[in-house]
């Protein structure tokens, strides 16, 4: 599987995430191919953001709403809830500060869909084990010392910060590094050890109404998130 | 709105006159009658829906492509507009107007005063961008447009765009906004202050009233335009230009002699000007760009605004070396407006040319201007 048939497995993979004439911000958008796809197949009002400038220019050419910027630095001027969905394809690695980001995400759209690459595949545990190098996969393709990617983490360590930071996981797509396809959630033993990329559809925990009863009227309140 | 329209054959430009319009300015004068030069190109579609009015910036005129006969040179954005060129006259009805307060054929203080033989000079009220793109809307009205596909333009071209978005939201698509800001900055209106003042503390300039002995300011308008020409390149495209290469000799003079290169072309710059511009309109339309203020307001105006503006569509584009119109101050709006959730591009070029780069040749801005048109264009057509 390479770099692009990966790209292209992770973005339909993503379109069945999303539903109909949703609003999608695409984090990292590149020349605008999943805002397209999403476009046709989805009818989805999409932005984009992308920090090359040749792919943003790109994209602006093609007739979409993409900010040539840094996904670090510019996530803030978006408000709260402006967005149904926010994508971030297999970038959260490269990112400085990935735990600040992914609250960014779930801060501007209702859910959020990131994927990655899971550093605790068997092929890199092994490679690490048994040459004693920095593994170098399909998936990630580059040498320690100008690799993009500056977090690496598995599947275990990102459920358990989606767990710390009060985050649902509703669904969940592992594929092996045969391109097999299965849901993460269900299939419990082996997981972090076979999933060769992941995807998830995040969003916050919802609190169910407290009501409070008093003898005129029902009130009802979302409780707070509590720490 | 009865509009009269003539040809004016020296020109080479149409003239639109707006008789007894009463046009109410932002300071609260009036002006009774007005008109303003303009050049079309490519046709108008049968639906009316392929407009696109080019603003020209503040030396600049309508005729932003073809011929210029009053500098007998190529229209000041030839490479942009034109048959096949990005903003392309087969597919675009392109219009560009002198703005009020101009000196190529609109109504400006260079112009007679109404039922007067004397020129307005001094006496010609204070024009601020809102009332240059006030006049354009009477003008696209009375050409009978009713919605503007595209409205562009670069540096004070920018300001009226950005103007249009805010007032007429509901007669445009979208703005193709280059190198601008949402004011004019402390440094803006310092440069400008410095070239008003050479123009004003020149003896010929007479509180502008040196048409009277058909004399013009030369000396002042030419250190203005001298001044403001440095402001429009960059260090690194001075260097590149010029470096310290000395002008027509092999040694220093010891003299005031233009000696270096730099200098030569700064008084070409600036004795070329004098020959095509007027020294009043100079000081007027610097003053309307010092005016030029939405830093506090634009955010609201664009959330709240009673005209129906969700539909438009916003292009923002800077250079790396505009200090000037610095990347800053074009993603304060792009903020702004992304934080109000709407449809904003934005793209920084990297040159090293400086503010004028909008005018030379940037291949990656023709390729967003034209992709943009055109797609966009594309999603109307269906």
């Amino acid at each position: 599987m390479n770099k692009i048939n990966s790209i292209r497995k992770d973005w339909s993979l993503i379109e069945t995430l999303i539903a109909e004439d949703r609003k999608i911000l695409d984090i990292g958008c590149g020349d605008g191919g999943l805002m397209e796809q999403l476009e046709n197949n989805r009818n989805a009002i999409t932005h984009g953001i992308e920090l090359n400038r040749d792919l943003a220019a790109n994209a602006i050419a093609r007739g979409f709403n993409v900010v040539h910027g840094n996904a670090e630095l510019d996530l803030s001027q978006y408000s709260n809830n402006s967005f149904d969905y926010v994508i971030l394809s297999q970038t959260l690695q490269a990112m400085m500060k990935p735990k600040d980001i992914l609250s960014e995400l779930l801060r501007i759209g209702s859910k959020a869909i990131v994927s990655f690459p899971n550093f605790g595949h068997w092929k890199i545990r092994f490679q690490l084990l048994i040459s004693g190098k920095m593994p170098v996969t399909e998936s990630l393709p580059y040498t320690w010392y100008d690799t993009p990617n500056i977090h690496f983490f598995t599947i275990k360590d990102f459920l358990n910060l989606c767990n710390e930071m009060n985050i649902v996981i509703e669904k969940s797509i592992g594929l092996t590094s045969k391109g097999k396809q299965f849901d993460i959630s269900e299939s419990v033993t082996g997981v972090n050890f076979f999933t060769h990329e992941a995807i998830f559809l995040l969003s916050y925990k919802n609190f169910e109404p407290i009501k409070i009863k008093s003898s005129k009227k029902v009130f009802a309140k979302n409780s707070v998130i509590a720490n | 709105m009865k509009t009269k329209f003539t040809t004016d054959t020296k020109l080479e430009s149409e003239i639109a006159y707006f008789e007894n319009i009463n046009l109410k300015l932002e300071s609260g004068d009036i002006i009774d009658s007005f008109k303003l030069a303009f050049k079309t190109y490519g046709k108008l579609n049968a639906y009316k829906t392929n407009a696109i009015l080019v603003c020209h910036a503040l030396t600049g005129d309508q005729y932003v492509a073809g011929n210029n006969p009053i500098t007998g040179r190529e229209g000041w954005w030839s490479r942009m507009v034109g048959p096949n060129k990005p903003i392309d006259t087969n597919k675009f009805f392109v219009i560009c107007s002198n703005v009020l307060g101009g000196c190529a054929g609109s109504t400006g203080p260079k112009e007679l005063q109404n039922g007067s033989d004397v020129a307005y000079g001094g006496n010609f009220p204070a024009v601020t961008i809102k009332d240059m793109v006030k006049a354009q809307s009477l003008l696209i009205e009375s050409l009978n447009i009713e919605k503007l596909f595209s409205v562009i333009g670069g540096s004070m071209g920018a300001m009226q765009a950005l103007q249009w978005a805010i007032d007429f939201p509901d007669k445009i698509l979208n703005i193709i906004h280059i190198a601008g800001a949402l004011k004019h900055s402390a440094q803006n209106i310092a440069f400008h202050e410095v070239g008003r003042q050479a123009i004003m503390s020149d003896p010929i300039w007479k509180n502008g009233k040196y048409f009277e002995n058909n004399e013009v300011p030369e000396r002042g308008l030419s250190v203005a335009r001298m001044i403001a020409h440095i402001t429009y390149l960059s260090e690194n495209a001075m260097h590149r230009k010029f470096g310290r290469k000395l002008q027509s000799r092999d040694i220093i003079s010891f003299g005031f002699d233009a000696d270096f290169q730099v200098e030569s072309y700064l008084r070409y710059q600036g004795k070329s000007f004098v020959e095509r511009f007027d020294a009043n309109s100079y000081l007027y339309l610097t003053r309307a760009m010092d005016y030029f203020d939405h830093d506090e307001t634009f955010i609201k105006n664009i959330e709240f605004s009673h005209n129906p503006n969700n539909h438009l569509k916003y292009l923002i584009v800077s250079f790396t070396s505009d200090w000037l119109f610095p990347t800053i101050e074009s993603k304060m709006i792009v903020n702004q407006l992304n934080s109000l959730s709407r449809e904003v591009s934005f793209l920084e070029i990297d040159t090293d040319k400086g503010h004028d780069s909008f005018l030379l040749e940037e291949p990656q801005l023709d390729d967003v201007i034209k992709g943009f048109l055109t797609n966009n264009f594309a999603k109307i057509d269906e």
